[in-house]
């Protein structure tokens, strides 16, 4: 009887131990349902968050555009929005005057230094100066602008005298010399892949090193150098701080880099640090500027994606 | 003739490889530039920011005289605001990677979120100061406040930390998956208990490398309103808060010399934290690093 009494029990411990796991099991299947979901949503920030852009620089744009007419906007070339001003065309020059400058600095300089580094130096001084180089990316901007405004313009001002406390030029160099590390490790990164069974084939025809470079490692590699140039002149287009605080705060619309110019996105801080009301026609041009500014550097950033997507050579 | 031929193609050789030589000195005088840049920048900063750089510095707030001016208030409100990037962007972008590495479909949105995430992160910073001042600060009301920067700039490097992240659980290899699948696990156990611990030290290097460009940003914290002149530390989440750099960068904008010697030794406080910050990531990524 005890026995027997005694299995029961075991046999109920036993459906029991079944029925909890059973429990267990459909809390378990409902948590992977339920976390594929969760991540989804994370995953759907990044796109609200592109929405969001386009939403909130379309709609500001349009508030924009029923005061002052898009016409006169792209076409005038007087920007002083505190009189009424609104033809965008300084603030668009100036961006491209220091665009151009910086991009003078940082192509030569960082190709000479990719093809260094990819066929000159041996791998033990390629691994010593390839992160110095990229320190110079994390700097912040601010110290960039700092470094401009009391280092570069003031040596600029001696060999120049008659260049501003505020000029293109130093923001356009300093501006290169940011984006130099870009330049370099995509080119580099570039170069790196070309198979060697190209080089020692140029080699074995009796070319120099020089002319290995720009005879095949150079074509072999150029959709990725375009690429990375692109991607760093979209870098100088966006550039806020150094500008700020190098070039000035005069909308000009001149080609004289020893003057004081002032850029889109130069403005879009002065606006938002002075008394700018909300809803007024001011707080709705920094949209109408951050939308041009936003259109200039996606197109950029389309390019180099298309340049690197169908010229890419397969080895 | 034949000699007159072997002297022309001596004299092209020696042209050939002197070009070399010369193209090579010239390559390497370009890589020093960069470099000769860098020190001449930390340079100048030690020497115009040192004087002032002392422990009252550290911890006064800006005053209106130089010599009485700190960063207290910058120094604090950048760790502050950090805390609150680094809690969003971290839950989001390693949800995102996971999302993208272990459970999307493919299928077109699939690409449309890669693609995306990829535009993003070529957009200008201030184009986030402007979704953040439309959404954060007005049409969420927060205004300008610690929150309404901190989720801004979480979704500045948002992109950064999903790409490192995403790397990190690709380099998971599939062999220890499947033996965790062999042991009866189901996906997400897996994901929980074996992917993500061996993913945390690739994670964690590209959260950190991420948040230093945070801490160094400024443009889309002047778009959303971050103060200049605070006298107080940040005691909420909508309380009002400077950072670093903008401190700087007042202080830059001032036309007394002196204000460029705070200036600069605010900024040898930044690249302080800045250095502190990269060792980290750099510490953690040889000491846990493993290879499979």
């Amino acid at each position: 009887m005890d026995k027997g009494l005694q299995s029961e029990g075991n046999m109920i411990d036993v459906q029991q131990m079944i029925e909890n796991n059973k429990k267990k099991k459909t809390v378990g299947e409902r948590i992977e349902k339920i976390i594929p979901f969760f991540l989804l949503l994370c995953a759907a920030v990044s796109v609200l968050t592109t929405l969001g852009i386009l939403f909130t620089l379309l709609r500001e744009s349009i508030g924009f555009f029923s005061d002052v007419s898009i016409v006169n906007f792209y076409t005038g070339t007087n920007w002083s929005p505190w009189s009424g001003e609104y033809g965008v065309a300084p603030l668009i020059g100036g961006t491209l005057l220091v665009t151009l400058i910086a991009t003078l600095v940082a192509v030569p300089l960082g190709l000479m230094a990719a093809i260094f580094l990819s066929e000159y130096a041996n791998d033990k001084v390629r691994r010593i100066i390839k992160p110095i180089l990229e320190v110079l990316a994390g700097i912040p901007t601010v110290v960039y602008g700092y470094f401009a405004l009391t280092f570069i313009t003031p040596m600029f001002q001696s060999i120049i005298p008659d260049l501003g406390i505020f000029n293109a030029l130093s923001a356009g160099v300093v501006v290169g010399i940011m984006i130099i590390p870009m330049v370099a490790s995509l080119s580099e990164d570039a170069m790196n892949s070309v198979p060697n069974a190209l080089r020692e084939g140029a080699y074995g025809l009796g070319a120099t090193k020089l002319e290995v470079v720009f005879k095949v490692v150079l074509p072999a590699a150029l959709s990725g150098i375009v690429a990375s140039i692109v991607l760093a002149i979209s870098r100088a287009i966006g550039e806020t701080m150094i500008v700020t605080i190098a070039a000035g705060a005069t909308p000009n619309l001149t080609f004289n880099p020893t003057e004081s110019i002032q850029t889109m996105t130069a403005f879009i801080v002065q606006a938002a640090t002075g008394d700018t009301t909300f809803g007024s026609t001011i707080y709705y041009s920094l949209y109408a500027v951050g939308m041009t500014l936003f259109v200039f550097t996606l197109v950029m950033n389309l390019i180099a994606q298309y340049i690197s997507r169908k010229f890419r050579e397969e080895y | 003739m034949l000699g007159q031929n072997e002297q022309n193609m001596k004299k092209r050789m020696e042209g050939r490889v002197a070009a070399n030589k010369i193209s090579m000195v010239l390559f390497g005088l370009a890589t020093a530039v960069g470099l000769i840049v860098l020190v001449l920048l930390f340079y100048r900063v030690l020497t115009q920011g040192v004087g002032y750089l002392s422990l009252d510095y550290i911890l006064n707030f800006p005053a209106p005289y130089p010599e009485e001016a700190g960063i207290y208030a910058g120094l604090i409100g950048s760790i502050f605001l950090m805390i609150i990037v680094a809690v969003f962007a971290i839950i989001i972008g390693v949800a995102t990677a996971i999302y993208l590495e272990e459970y999307a479909p493919q299928n077109r949105f699939t690409d449309f979120i890669r693609v995306n995430i990829q535009n993003l992160a070529g957009v200008p910073s201030i184009v986030f100061g402007l979704l953040g001042l439309t959404f954060f600060v007005y049409m969420f009301s927060f205004g300008y406040t610690l929150l309404a920067g901190g989720l801004t700039m979480a979704l500045l490097i948002l992109p950064v930390i999903v790409v490192a992240a995403q790397e990190a659980v690709r380099s998971v290899p599939s062999e220890i998956k499947e033996a965790s699948y062999g042991m009866g696990a189901s996906k997400w156990q897996t994901i929980a208990r074996v992917v993500l611990p061996a993913a945390i030290p690739g994670i964690l290097t590209g959260a950190i490398i991420a948040l230093s460009r945070a801490i160094g940003e400024t443009a889309p914290l002047i778009i959303v309103g971050a103060a200049t002149a605070i006298y107080t530390l940040p005691d909420s989440l909508l309380a009002k808060y400077t950072v670093m750099p903008i401190q700087i960068y007042n202080w830059t904008g001032r036309p007394q010399e002196e204000w460029q010697y705070v200036a600069g030794a605010g900024i040898i406080i930044l690249l302080a934290v800045l250095l502190l910050m990269n060792s980290i990531a750099v510490l953690i990524r040889n000491k846990y690093q493993r290879r499979f």
